[in-house]
């Protein structure tokens, strides 16, 4: 059944795409090919794939329970927090809690979370940075 | 007498204080990475490049670092399978068959280090494997116009699903996802944008850095996270090691193993799509047909363990053939080492070995150099190694994300980087749910703008004829060989997924 839904959702994205393909503004010094020719072929073998795929599933994959998916979903929105304030509050606080959050979400209790996300900030910090030279996002602190 | 002198040259490029011990480093952390579960050769190598260029190293010091990463992770795949059952990247598995019964019989010690000898067997005979057939690929690469071009990565991409996927539909549309990502941003022959729906962001196209970090690392995370699997396998095991130093008759009992099994690894890494699983693989079922006479592999063979580590190594050195010669990456860390080239403007290819012989044979000098001090490191060493397995995933994981953060946000110092970065993580999870192998998404990144652009190419010197895509004697073979080889593992196939499946876990798209 996932892989019906999979090989339609597959076959709408190649439509869209050979969709999108035929919007693209020729220029008037084209080759003979030009730019639209390749992501025709592309979306053509995008959508016999995904046909294929929705005509002949596969086994059932192993879906997580709910709230597996639940923990995925959380873990996405906390990066994406994260890729967000990185630059507003710096480096070494946005990564200590991040890695806190994801520490504590693979079962570290919560004080070990803390300490874990704190020395993977710092001694990222101190190696990339301090070491290495590389330099990282800065936030109203300097780091 | 030529290829002498060129690889004289090579060493004296290699022999630098910064290029010793940048491979010190990258066979260190290569080690490392291979040993602990959930941290392959592929993932491994991708959380590094961005670290490679931030920190502003050369083609040839970046390509020493991070093939000295690949070459120890193969090494160390093979610690947790004999200490722990559990294989530490994909080309390990077929290790855990006689490795770990070995280590249950208390011989854990032997069985580590006849398994590093025959990772240096397989990994030295590789190297000059590539240097005398890589050079014989180039004169043949030289030969070829822009059809054969596009016929040569028709094949990769077709040959390239075989053995990675279970469905050879799916891998046609990992490849096409791939190449319809590439697409995306300003075409390069005619100046129009494609596919960016007027965001400006995208008017550069996808870095495939940021693709490779999310498909590989972040997607490991959401793994890890699913399961929920925080604590380290090793906990509460009792690991003992014994002696590591094998009694000599045991050595020369396998060493016709380890010659056996490098010859058809390292045949398995220069075929494209093979690479290192499928070399350990057919390495140690060959063997089991020709010297397993009492039946004893399986219940802790010492040839049982030294079959598929010279196999894995040496399909590792034979992976790099086709990379450098041909600019086609048969296997997924090879499809990463090519992204570095590409990014240090470096064309892989047979003009590589020509325009760029410092690279070419740097690299091959620092293989050498990397594959004896992974001989040291991993033998008298290989206790200090066994301890990190105690590291949990739930310190580790953060560690690999984090990780991946910085050397994105390196590079670029954007967000929206970082934003697509996590969108790659959401979908290479999905897509390994749905068992959609993951490397030729990667590979068609990498090859789409090359391939079109020949296409366009070959195209436009025939005057629109494009038929001129089957116009030589040398496209016709190459396109038939792709076709073989994508129709081959539809009848063929089966059989040996099916055996190589039993032994790896359900998400076992993510193959080296």
């Amino acid at each position: 059944m996932s892989d019906r839904f999979f090989g339609a959702f597959g076959l709408a994205l190649a439509i869209f795409y050979a969709y999108a393909a035929s919007q693209i503004q020729e220029s008037f010094l084209s080759d003979t090919v030009g730019p639209k020719a390749f992501p025709y072929i592309v979306a053509a073998i995008f959508g016999g794939a995904s046909a294929y795929i929705e005509q002949r599933p596969d086994h059932e994959p192993v879906w997580p329970p709910l709230g597996r998916l639940v923990e995925i979903g959380a873990a996405v929105i906390v990066l994406m927090l994260y890729a967000q304030v990185l630059p507003e509050i710096g480096f070494v606080f946005a990564t200590a809690f991040a890695a806190a959050y994801l520490s504590w979400r693979l079962g570290s209790g919560l004080l070990s979370s803390v300490i874990a996300g704190v020395s993977i900030s710092v001694g990222i910090y101190i190696v990339f940075h301090l070491i290495l030279g590389l330099s990282l996002a800065r936030g109203p602190f300097d780091f | 007498m030529d290829t002498l002198a060129q690889l004289a040259h090579g060493f004296d490029v290699a022999m630098t204080w910064q290029n010793i011990g940048l491979a010190l480093i990258g066979c260190l952390l290569g080690t490392i990475m291979g040993a602990l579960p959930g941290l392959g050769p592929s993932n491994g190598v991708a959380i590094l490049i961005p670290l490679a260029f931030t920190l502003g190293l050369g083609p040839t010091p970046s390509m020493i670092l991070l093939t000295s990463v690949y070459y120890g992770a193969m090494y160390g795949g093979r610690i947790s399978s004999i200490l722990l059952n559990i294989p530490g990247d994909e080309p390990a598995m077929m290790t855990c068959l006689d490795g770990y019964p070995m280590a249950q019989k208390g011989m854990a010690g032997e069985a580590l280090s006849i398994s590093g000898i025959a990772s240096f067997v397989g990994a030295f005979l590789a190297t000059w494997g590539l240097i005398l057939l890589a050079p014989q690929l180039v004169k043949i690469a030289l030969l070829f116009g822009p059809a054969e071009y596009f016929a040569l990565f028709a094949l990769a991409f077709m040959t390239l699903g075989g053995v990675s996927s279970s469905n050879q539909a799916k891998a046609a549309f990992a490849a096409a996802l791939g190449l319809g990502l590439a697409m995306i941003g300003v075409d390069t022959q005619t100046g129009v944008p494609r596919m960016t729906f007027g965001e400006v962001h995208l008017y550069d196209g996808i870095d495939f850095l940021v693709a490779i970090v999310g498909l590989f690392a972040l997607s490991e995370v959401f793994v890890f996270l699913e399961h929920r699997h925080g604590e380290s396998d090793a906990a509460g095991r009792k690991v003992e090691i014994g002696r590591i130093t094998p009694p000599w008759a045991m050595v020369k009992s396998c060493f016709p193993t380890m010659l056996r099994a490098s010859g058809l690894g390292f045949l398995a890494g220069v075929l494209p799509g093979a690479g290192a699983s499928l070399g350990s693989f057919i390495s140690y079922s060959m063997e089991k047909r020709l010297v397993d006479r009492e039946g004893t592999f399986g219940t802790g063979d010492p040839r049982g363990v030294a079959a598929p580590e010279a196999g894995n190594n040496a399909a590792a050195g034979g992976a790099l053939v086709p990379m450098l010669a041909l600019g086609v990456p048969g296997s997924g860390t090879t499809a990463v080492l090519l992204a570095v080239l590409l990014s240090l403007n470096i064309t892989p290819g047979p003009l590589l070995f020509t325009q760029n012989p410092d690279v070419v044979w740097g690299l091959i000098a620092a293989l050498f150099i990397a594959n004896f001090m992974l001989l040291l490191l991993n033998i008298p060493m290989v206790g200090v190694f066994t301890r990190l397995l105690l590291i949990p995933p739930r310190i580790l994981m953060p560690i690999v994300a984090m990780v991946s953060f910085v050397g994105i946000y390196g590079i670029s110092g954007s967000s929206f980087d970082l934003m697509v970065m996590i969108g790659f993580g959401v979908v290479g999870w999905v897509l390994r749910k749905f068992d959609v192998p993951l490397v030729p998404v990667i590979l068609g990144i990498l090859l789409g703008n090359p391939m079109e652009s020949n296409l366009r190419r070959a195209v436009q010197i025939s005057n629109g004829d494009w038929w001129v895509l089957v116009g030589s004697p040398l496209a016709i073979g190459l396109w038939i060989i792709a076709i073989l080889g994508f129709l081959a593992p539809i009848f063929f196939g089966r059989i040996l997924r099916d055996r190589m499946k039993a032994r790896s876990d359900e998400e076992g798209s993510l193959r080296d």
